[in-house]
């Protein structure tokens, strides 16, 4: 067994998403992790954006909160939410958002609202979208990040928080949306994308110890594994990075 | 003009059923003295409008003061990733709801600053923000205040092929604001990230703010673009030292992860809710009292922001006992 944890391969593999010189719209938590790994390797010239106002932090501490003081460090402007919304979401400037949610269909579209049939009387609320569907909207990709559990991933959402592709084809185009859409889902057990003619969701790694199959078999829709390989496991540098430098007070890290 | 007033009689300005919204953002710069006099002159039928608030909400509809809102998120993020008296009073149906994103809440308190009546975004499209509502007709028209439509979708009056949303712009009867500076004239001057505090200050007919630090005039005057709300626009001033407690202010203190701790640990239970009320709220008769109770000068010193940081780097956030 290699010397990381789930969270650590997560984190590793989320930052591979992001290219350098991209301009990187981060939430919470797995997101920050990410960005800030990715800043520290491969992508040393990303930027990471946080809504509540802050452009291209220099975090030397992670935030708690994309409002957090923390998020104020090294930062090349601050203002509020308004401008980066407008300005810089809006404005088609996002190369890349992080989303998460407690239900996620095929297509990648997200529920972070609430559990049950009728939302004006929901089995369970959970906090709502914050920018989360504006980001779906908006941002030129977006990358979810996913607890990977049948009942997470049904046929379909309770409530559409976050557009992904919607029904699949065109459909993102023909409500409106003018650019983005969901290009990977990386969960607690691989990594999805997205087919390019159907936009359906498939497996394209399963993590190390699982099979593809045993990852359809935890998804609540017919999971197309075709082609799937084993997920690239994060090297000995990563993990120091992860560890002495992202993350020392183990704040998201387990 | 000096515009200088106490914090209870501010809090005393606001009547049952006002419409309002509080500045900050989930874990920074929320008016938490305000709202705790707010629960402690029980006040009733709140309609609150924000973008992401956090506990100053929650303890709010904890306690009973809160009829309706409008909002994209209420939780403390990192701290617990929903607000747990906002989770109960939904799925109890105790409380009236809409739900939007940050973007067209924020939107929707720009136009209302701007004296026009919606804005167009470009978000939404696609999603159940758009298509569902929690208000029904009934709700809305029950109050004249509330948009009678959540939105509206629209082609472009410039090309047909272009869909854009139409958010309705929000007027509060009060925006409270907490920020780092204030001048007794009403020039107030916020450091760090600035959320939506400019726009909620500007959408209100009555704006109060409290602040860290009441400065001369001529302080502020020195460097006015660091200014961004109008002296004018502002009604009431009050001085209130760790007035956010227990989030942050940027450049004064950090977020208290132990009072938070304390907080999230029991309020989703009944008796362990009201029991934080009371020993922290209801149970003191003042800021200086609630102070003492969170843990006195010296704790609240542990907390002050170190300089060139803006925060505290050495907090314990995560290993707390």
């Amino acid at each position: 067994m290699a010397d990381y944890t789930l969270t650590e391969l997560m984190a590793v593999t989320s930052a591979r998403e992001i290219k350098d010189g991209e301009i990187v719209f981060a939430g919470t938590g797995l997101p920050m992790l990410g960005a800030m790994l990715a800043q520290r390797t491969h992508a040393p010239h990303c930027c990471i954006i946080f809504e509540a106002g802050t452009v291209a932090s220099q975090l030397a501490h992670l935030p708690m909160s994309v409002g957090d003081p923390r998020a104020m460090r090294g930062a090349a402007t601050a203002a509020g939410l308004s401008e980066v919304f407008s300005y810089v979401l809006q404005a088609g400037r996002v190369d890349v958002g992080f989303l998460s949610g407690a239900q996620i269909d095929r297509f990648g579209n997200i529920n972070s609202t609430s559990i049950g049939s009728d939302p004006r009387h929901p089995r369970v609320r959970f906090s709502g979208s914050g920018g989360a569907c504006d980001i779906a909207c908006l941002a030129q990709r977006t990358i979810i990040i996913a607890l990977h559990e049948k009942r997470r991933f049904p046929e379909q959402v309770d409530y559409i928080t976050s557009p992904g592709w919607l029904s699949g084809g065109n459909s993102r185009q023909q409500v409106g949306l003018i650019r983005g859409g969901p290009s990977a889902v990386v969960t607690t057990k691989g990594v999805m994308r997205f087919r390019p003619d159907t936009q359906a969701m498939y497996l394209a790694s399963y993590h190390p110890g699982l099979t593809a199959q045993a990852v359809a078999e935890d998804t609540g829709f017919a999971l197309d594994i075709e082609g799937a390989t084993e997920t690239p496991v994060p090297t000995p540098d990563e993990i120091r990075i992860l560890r002495e430098v992202v993350d020392p007070e183990r704040v998201f890290l387990k | 003009m000096d515009k200088l007033i106490g914090l209870a009689d501010a809090a005393a300005l606001v009547p049952d059923g006002a419409t309002m919204s509080f500045g900050g953002f989930t874990t920074q710069r929320h008016p938490m003295a305000f709202v705790y006099e707010l629960v402690r002159l029980k006040r009733r039928n709140l309609y609150l409008y924000g973008h992401s608030p956090g506990g100053d909400w929650d303890i709010l509809i904890g306690a009973g003061c809160v009829k309706r809102v409008e909002l994209a998120y209420e939780a403390d993020e990192a701290f617990n990733t929903i607000g747990p008296r906002w989770r109960l009073a939904v799925q109890r149906g105790e409380i009236e709801w809409e739900d939007y994103s940050n973007f067209s809440m924020v939107s929707r308190f720009t136009a209302g600053a701007m004296g026009i009546p919606f804005m167009p975004i470009r978000s939404l499209l696609g999603s159940d923000v758009l298509a569902r509502q929690a208000l029904s007709p009934e709700q809305r028209a029950a109050d004249p205040r509330t948009s009678p439509k959540k939105l509206d979708v629209i082609e472009s009056p410039f090309d047909p092929h272009d869909r854009i949303v139409l958010v309705p712009a929000i007027h509060t009867d009060f925006a409270v604001l907490h920020v780092q500076k204030a001048a007794p004239n009403g020039i107030v001057r916020i450091e760090g990230q600035t959320f939506a505090d400019v726009q909620q200050a500007l959408c209100a007919d009555t704006v109060i703010v409290t602040a860290e630090e009441i400065v001369a005039e001529e302080t502020l005057r020195c460097e006015p673009e660091r200014n961004l709300v109008p002296y004018f626009a502002v009604k009431h001033v009050c001085q209130v030292p760790f007035g956010a407690h227990p989030y942050a202010v940027y450049n004064y203190y950090d977020y208290d992860p132990r009072q938070l701790k304390l907080y999230h640990g029991g309020a989703e239970d009944e008796a362990a809710f009201q029991q934080y009320l009371d020993r922290f709220v209801l149970g003191v008769k003042s800021h200086a009292e609630y102070l003492q109770a969170v843990g006195g000068q010296a704790w609240l010193d542990s907390l002050r922001a170190q300089p060139g940081y803006g925060y505290r780097p050495d907090l314990q956030r995560r290993r707390l006992d």
